[in-house]
């Protein structure tokens, strides 16, 4: 998997008359099986950046291609995964998570199979027959996680998908989305405005700034997985990333 | 133990307080009745008890209560599934597609404060008397409800379960089928049961029709020219009992199979 984010911009019309620029001249290329999260202020234009990934939004100009061709729309190739889950609540979690496989004919054995084995991923052997509003918000993220990983994209845009959880549960998700991430090998998009979560979660942080958005700076975080926040040297390069974001981006 | 006995009490005194005004009614009724002793105005209790006893009995060479109350229901039944047939496919379609609806909007908007009695006469002109013109009025009534609560149920299906469809590859029919509808169901039931109850008060007015000669509607006005003011009182207490058993079904389906509607939050 490539993905390469070439020089993008968006702006938003106002009734036609004053345009607001969201975005300015993005340029990112994202490596196979990379965890990236960008990190920036609300408002900067992360969400937009993530939808126009998805197929979701247009560019005003520039363009992001997968595997060498343009994305013009929703494609296979991409999962989402949104902060209010977004479940179907009329289905129950089995049904849930075999949506995207039903839209493609799958037949039902093999969806059976299927559901089962992401189920296990996920913890919920136990609430395949449940309803999404008989779940906890932990329970419905995961469930979201897996309906997005059962049509086997390469990559998983995940916009602040822990942002309306508890911080127990934020962290227990966190946990279990790398060992998710390194067992199926998928290429993450993970946006957020937690440092915290960033600095725990990703490979690369791209931040961006204020409105128009722009890539402030790039940062790579080495640290052994799994991280632990309590350590004097995760503290550190959180200071870094702080200091970093203080000095040229202009934001806390 | 105190309050755990004290809540169902509280709630029993409660309902009992809601047979209080049909109670009293009743007994004033029969006192009036017995007072005013005059059958034509203000019959006793029991010759009106003694009609919705004898439910198959002939009236008036009529038919039965029964049998009368199958005809309107016959009638009312296909007004409402002709209107649900061309109003839920309207409403999806005006709620989904902003060309149809700036097509269809003007129309609907004009033809909406219309009450459906009002079409009477154009439905005799057109139609003839018949079950064409009854149907075409019942259709009226319900149609507007129906189609309301259906574009309102798609406006309010979450653009996120939409998105969610579209990045899993669903095709638009899919996302008709598998997001819209289903999404939608809640409030274009709710139309359907408000299209009923409408529905079915338009039946009775429709039977009152010149020209006709069966259902609920016509046998009320028939006592009426027969001077029997006990089956009239019989029957609108049955267009009432239907009416309350039809809207009370609907709920019962509603809190069945929509239940996630008031869970979702």
């Amino acid at each position: 998997m490539t993905l390469s984010i070439e020089h993008l911009t968006k702006e938003f019309g106002k009734n036609g008359q004053e345009m607001v620029q969201a975005l300015a001249d993005i340029s990112l290329e994202i490596r196979d099986t990379e965890f990236v999260c960008v990190l920036g202020p609300s408002g900067c234009g992360k969400t937009t950046l993530l939808r126009i990934i998805a197929g979701l939004e247009r560019p005003t100009s520039g363009r992001v291609q997968i595997d060498g061709t343009v994305i013009e729309g929703p494609n296979q190739k991409l999962g989402m995964i949104f902060q209010d889950y977004s479940l179907y609540p009329w289905r129950t979690v089995n049904e849930n998570i075999a949506f995207g496989l039903e839209l493609h004919g799958v037949p039902k054995e093999k969806r059976h199979r299927v559901v089962q084995n992401y189920l296990a991923l996920a913890g919920l052997s136990d609430f395949g027959n449940s309803y999404p509003h008989e779940l906890s918000g932990g329970m419905r993220q995961r469930v979201a996680v897996v309906r997005a990983l059962a049509v086997e994209p390469s990559v998983l845009l995940m916009d602040e998908p822990f942002g309306a959880l508890d911080a127990q549960t934020r962290n227990m998700l966190q946990r279990e989305l790398l060992e998710i991430w390194e067992k199926t090998k998928k290429t993450i998009i993970f946006v957020t405005h937690s440092v915290d979560e960033a600095v725990y979660l990703a490979d690369r942080i791209v931040v961006l700034s204020r409105r128009p958005g722009h890539i402030c700076e790039v940062i790579p975080i080495d640290q052994q997985r799994p991280r632990d926040r309590t350590s004097f040297e995760f503290a550190r390069v959180r200071r870094h990333v702080l200091d970093l974001i203080n000095q040229k981006c202009s934001f806390p | 133990m105190t309050n755990q006995h004290a809540a169902p009490r509280a709630y029993n005194r409660r309902s009992l307080l809601k047979f209080l005004l049909p109670v009293a009614i009743i007994v004033g009724w029969e006192l009036l009745a017995i007072w005013l002793d005059n059958p034509f105005i203000l019959p006793r209790l029991e010759s009106v008890v003694a009609v919705l006893l004898t439910p198959t009995a002939d009236i008036l060479g009529n038919g039965s209560l029964i049998t009368n109350a199958a005809t309107s229901l016959e009638r009312v039944l296909t007004g409402f599934l002709v209107a649900a047939a061309i109003a839920i496919p309207l409403g999806i379609s005006m709620g989904r597609y902003g060309t149809v609806h700036e097509i269809f909007d003007s129309l609907m908007q004009l033809l909406r404060p219309i009450p459906p009695l009002a079409w009477v006469p154009l439905a005799l002109a057109w139609f003839k008397i018949g079950l064409v013109s009854m149907v075409f009025i019942i259709g009226m009534g319900a149609f507007f409800p129906i189609l309301l609560n259906t574009l309102d149920g798609v406006k309010g299906v979450k653009k996120n379960w939409i998105e969610t469809a579209e990045i899993l590859g669903a095709k638009e029919r899919q996302i008709l089928s598998r997001v819209i509808l289903p999404g939608a169901a809640p409030t274009i039931w709710t139309g359907l049961r408000v299209g009923f109850g409408i529905a079915w008060m338009c039946v009775v007015a429709a039977e009152m029709m010149p020209g006709t000669n069966s259902g609920l509607g016509y046998l009320i006005i028939s006592a009426y020219n027969w001077g029997q003011v006990p089956v009239i009182i019989a029957g609108m207490i049955v267009i009432g009992i239907i009416g309350i058993g039809f809207d009370y079904l609907f709920k019962a389906i509603d809190r069945h199979s929509f239940s996630w509607r008031e869970l979702e939050r």
